[in-house]
């Protein structure tokens, strides 16, 4: 008896919508045994990581505060991998966002007036869409991996905004602590309720528009035909380089805008760090929301819950908050394992398949 | 000793992780398999290795868990591109970031301890020769014995090589391991011998590098070695030119190295005659055999 896979005929409809269901219920057992290993009763740690934060209004707000950025990323990522076009770089396209959008208070402090957050805004986006440009242009130019090359530039605008905020950009008031100067008033988006911002409506609407562009339009199509068969979309006319520049453009505009959402309310200045790691966390959105965007939003509220439970295992368990990233990647990894299941299936083979006879020497 | 021995020596210690790590990558994607998660089983070796020598005080058998955790990183990437078929590129980023994650938590009390340095023999680090011996034997068996035919037929042809009846998903997975296992050494290098002690994220994208290494020597494994001493004389460049020229901000030095790669990546890719002449046909597509 052996176990193995077997092609399913046709996609399991019924698999696509379990198999994300099932990835979070193994990813809750895992955890329940990580918790016994550290010698804490896993139902109750199960209960102070992922259910104690929804119990309270103001920790619901901040669920939605951090879902924010990691939907915006998530759908733009969702449709590149829709396309089959690896933007891995989110997390630097993030960070040029926040430093260009973040430009506007800290060069023209003085400057209050409705445009100066439209304006922080628009620079946020047009940083993001330009610093994914480099990798989309390199790939279809010369051909040179795009996984890598958007990957380093991760780096280097770490290293950039780090230049800034001790260098040029520091708060001459700051008692030398290497960051900008508070952004206030039209500096900062607007708060929708409680600690709830604008950036939640963007995402929100990006989501929306996304899934009627992937559904209901032809570049949705096309998005999908360039990523699933390249050589029908080669015929239909459909051009791989413009595709690859689109969702290039597209997701990084997006993770540009998340960069200059965040730090324009949540952090309300530029500092060496100004993401957890969203720009990673992102990826996890796009699978676990079946790279399709509205699926993004429940697991943009979801990953949010992951890193509200680790600073809730660190205060109430004693736990570090890098567990928040262990139950991520764990769940990424779950994830994987179950679609396995929307193309096989998995049976019982009765008799050893004999392997085939080996070549002669 | 001189101040150009000395340049040397340094060199050769930032070279050699990215060697490490690089040849174990090649020949994982010789088989056909692209792993990305090398800067993750990197930064689990690196975090074992530490934690074994450590605790037993014994850093050789700090270098064994650094191997064995990076092999074991491997085999949950095997399990799940090779036996449950998933995406390759998807597996690769989970299990870095998962690395990365799981790292972190490992090593926490590990933070601010002095760490055990792995001795020299006869002056230099014994993983130095060992990269070159390994360089030696990945040729060798590569492209001069019948395993390393069998393991570049499997990447070209997996349909045609398992038509012959070799066992496809056998042969990755031993591949895919030996990566996991040259990822972890590479790992384990950095915190016994390069700074023997352990700090988050440690790696610093060196995982990347390795993996642009393997595109950069167009799968040839003598030619890991050049690039990696250039990946190593540029991150020196960037340390010795802070010491003199201070008027240069740090953090651009400290982006050579990406910065580089990228210009690398770039060069070699243009060319269509190094890149698709030795790359493996079947490299990142997904293998089941039909019954």
């Amino acid at each position: 008896m052996s176990l193995v896979l077997e092609k399913r005929a046709e996609r399991s409809t019924r698999m696509a919508l379990l198999s994300p269901v099932l990835a979070i219920l193994l990813t809750l057992i895992t955890g329940a045994i990580l918790f016994s290993l550290r010698g804490i009763d896993p139902l109750h740690g199960l209960y102070v990581y992922f259910v104690e934060p929804l119990t309270q209004l103001w920790s619901i707000e901040q669920l939605i505060v951090k879902a924010t950025p990691l939907v915006l990323i998530g759908v733009g990522l969702a449709i590149c991998y829709t396309a089959n076009v690896w933007n891995i770089g989110a997390e630097g396209q993030f960070t040029i966002g926040a430093i260009l959008g973040g430009m506007i208070p800290v060069l023209l402090p003085a400057w209050q007036s409705p445009l100066t957050l439209i304006t922080m805004l628009l620079f946020g986006i047009l940083g993001g869409m330009a610093y994914a440009a480099i990798p989309a242009l390199l790939k279809t130019r010369f051909n040179a991996n795009e996984i890598l090359t958007s990957l380093m530039l991760v780096y280097v605008a770490q290293l950039l905004l780090d230049w800034l905020v001790r260098g040029p950009w520091r708060d001459p008031q700051g008692f030398n602590f290497p960051k900008t100067i508070t952004f206030d008033g039209w500096q900062l988006l607007p708060m929708l309720f409680g600690s709830v911002h604008l950036g939640a409506l963007f995402a929100l609407a990006a989501a929306l528009i996304l899934a009627f562009v992937m559904g209901r339009m032809l570049k949705g199509f096309e998005i999908r035909v360039s990523g699933n068969a390249p050589r029908a979309g080669r015929f239909a006319g459909f051009s791989r380089p413009r595709t690859i520049l689109f969702c290039f453009l597209l997701s990084g505009g997006l993770a540009g805008l998340a960069g200059i959402t965040e730090v324009a309310s949540v952090v309300a200045q530029l500092q060496p760090q100004i993401s957890p790691g969203y720009g990673f966390t992102a990826i996890i959105v796009a699978f676990l929301g079946r790279l399709n965007p509205i699926g993004a939003i429940f697991a943009g509220l979801m990953l949010a819950l992951s890193y509200l439970g680790g600073e809730a295992a660190q205060v109430s368990l004693g736990l570090s908050d890098r567990i928040a990233k262990v139950f991520q990647g764990i769940l990424l990894f779950y994830i994987l394992a179950c679609d396995t299941l929307i193309l096989y299936r998995f049976r019982w083979l009765k008799t050893h398949v004999p392997a085939a006879a080996q070549p002669a020497e | 000793m001189d101040a150009s021995t000395a340049v040397l020596l340094t060199i050769v210690t930032a070279a050699t992780p990215l060697l490490l790590a690089a040849l174990g990558e090649l020949v994982s994607e010789r088989s056909g398999v692209l792993n990305l998660g090398v800067e993750g089983m990197m930064v689990m070796g690196a975090v074992s290795g530490f934690g074994a020598a450590l605790l037993t005080g014994n850093p050789y058998l700090g270098v064994l868990a650094a191997i064995l955790a990076g092999m074991a990183m491997a085999l949950l990437f095997g399990f799940l591109t090779l036996t449950l078929v998933t995406n390759q590129v998807a597996t690769g980023l989970s299990l870095t970031l998962l690395g990365l994650g799981l790292s972190g938590l490992l090593g926490e009390s590990f933070v601010g301890e002095p760490g055990v340095r792995l001795p020299k023999w006869l002056g230099i680090d014994i993983l130095i020769p060992v990269s070159f011996i390994l360089t030696a034997a990945v040729s060798y068996v590569l492209f001069r014995t019948k395993a390393g035919l069998v393991i570049r037929a499997v990447g070209d042809s997996h349909s045609s090589a398992h038509a012959l009846g070799y066992r496809v998903i056998l042969v990755r997975y031993a591949c895919v391991l030996f990566g996991g296992a040259c990822a972890g050494l590479a790992g384990g290098y950095l915190s016994l011998v390069y700074t023997p002690q352990w700090v988050e994220n440690m790696t610093a994208g060196r995982g990347w590098i390795a993996l642009a290494l393997v595109v950069f020597s167009s799968w040839l494994p003598w030619r890991v070695v050049v690039g990696a001493y250039l990946f190593g004389a540029i991150s020196i460049l960037s340390y010795t030119v802070q010491t003199f020229a201070m008027g240069i901000p740090s953090q651009l030095l400290s982006s050579l190295p990406y910065i580089a790669t990228i210009l690398a990546l770039v060069f070699i890719s243009a060319s269509r005659r190094l890149t698709r002449s030795n790359a493996p046909a079947c490299l990142g597509q997904p293998f089941v055999p039909d019954r």
